[in-house]
């Protein structure tokens, strides 16, 4: 007993050391989404280009919806890497955040065009409904919909391979798991 | 010119959450719409309510909660609406839960191993102090009782 006591401090220590340990490998920045593995949300509204849109238009196979703005500088960092996806056959919807209209279909324009069509959402309420707090972001949809990963930040060839190839592997061919 | 500067700094103190003007129906919902924008948490910002907040989100927030408010959601559907979208994260009163059990129970335990250690303490130092009372030597019980006699004495 005597000598358990001895060691206390050595454990305490211990503990102590581990937590903050872990602590170090946390980031501070990451934050689950609360809509992984649930649906969609419902939602209807207009494309950039007028006609209504609404979720089952998402649905059907392994799709990507990207929140961009033109006012959002990351989103022109990450736009040719959108191009680049495209090309190689990866659905991407739009989702133009808080924009104007304008702006955006000359966006589009310039930069070329990776979105199967883009979602209007100029209030920001569809947004809220995904639990976006920012530009850009990605959400990973399967076939049903339903959520399966919501990456925020730009897109990359580095994040596509490390955080989203694993997930779409996952789904398997068909787009369900 | 320093008269002026503490009337600005008292002045300012209670403005800092009126980014923009609310009209409510009831006193209680304005009420009920302050303490939701101090106790929910911006989702994009890491250390501030929405109250304090200009992130775009939190002021898309603040509207959004206005709206529920005014539609007569309670407390737990508000609280709901935002976790459901944005998850525990905004909560700065954590929900009393499984997982957050620890996080609850914690301070009512350290506070029982406390007083275990407290109670150890003074049950120990009791004990010395009755040995030690008991422990007296025939010298100094002499001692002792010559003191307690010249005090007698001199009253």
């Amino acid at each position: 007993m005597q000598r358990l006591r001895l060691f206390l401090p050595l454990i305490a220590f211990a503990v102590l050391a581990l937590l903050l340990w872990r602590g170090l490998s946390l980031d501070p920045n990451h934050m689950p989404s609360a809509l992984e593995d649930r649906p969609f949300p419902q939602f209807t509204a207009r494309s950039l280009t007028g006609d209504p849109v609404s979720r089952e238009d998402l649905l059907g196979g392994v799709a990507l919806v990207n929140v961009w703005a033109t006012w959002c500088p990351s989103c022109a960092a990450e736009h040719a890497y959108l191009n680049e996806l495209a090309r190689t056959g990866v659905t991407i919807f739009g989702l133009n955040y808080k924009d104007d209209s304008a702006a955006a279909r000359r966006w589009i324009e310039t930069r070329g065009d990776p979105y199967r069509l883009n979602i209007v959402d100029d209030s920001g309420r569809l947004g809220i409904d995904l639990g976006v707090t920012g530009a850009p972001e990605t959400y990973l949809i399967d076939a049903a919909g339903i959520v399966r990963l919501r990456y925020q930040g730009p897109l990359d060839a580095r994040v596509w391979r490390e955080q989203f190839e694993p997930v779409i592997a996952r789904l398997g061919a068909d787009g369900t798991p | 010119m320093r008269r002026l500067l503490i009337l600005l700094v008292l002045l300012g103190g209670p403005l800092h959450a009126a980014v923009e003007t609310f009209d409510f129906a009831t006193e209680e919902q304005r009420q009920r719409y302050l303490e939701f924008a101090q106790e929910l948490r911006c989702p994009k910002c890491q250390n501030q309510n929405l109250a304090d907040s200009n992130a775009p989100i939190a002021e898309d927030l603040r509207l959004e909660l206005h709206r529920l408010l005014l539609d007569g959601k309670s407390d737990e559907e508000i609280v709901d609406f935002m976790v459901t979208r944005y998850g525990e994260y905004v909560l700065y009163e954590p929900r009393l839960e499984a997982k957050t059990a620890l996080l609850w129970g914690a301070p009512v335990l350290m506070l029982g191993v406390g007083l275990l250690v407290l109670a150890g303490i003074v049950r120990r130092a009791r004990r010395a102090g009755v040995a030690r009372a008991t422990a007296l030597s025939d010298a100094e019980r002499r001692r002792l009782e010559e003191l307690l006699d010249e005090d007698a004495r001199q009253g």
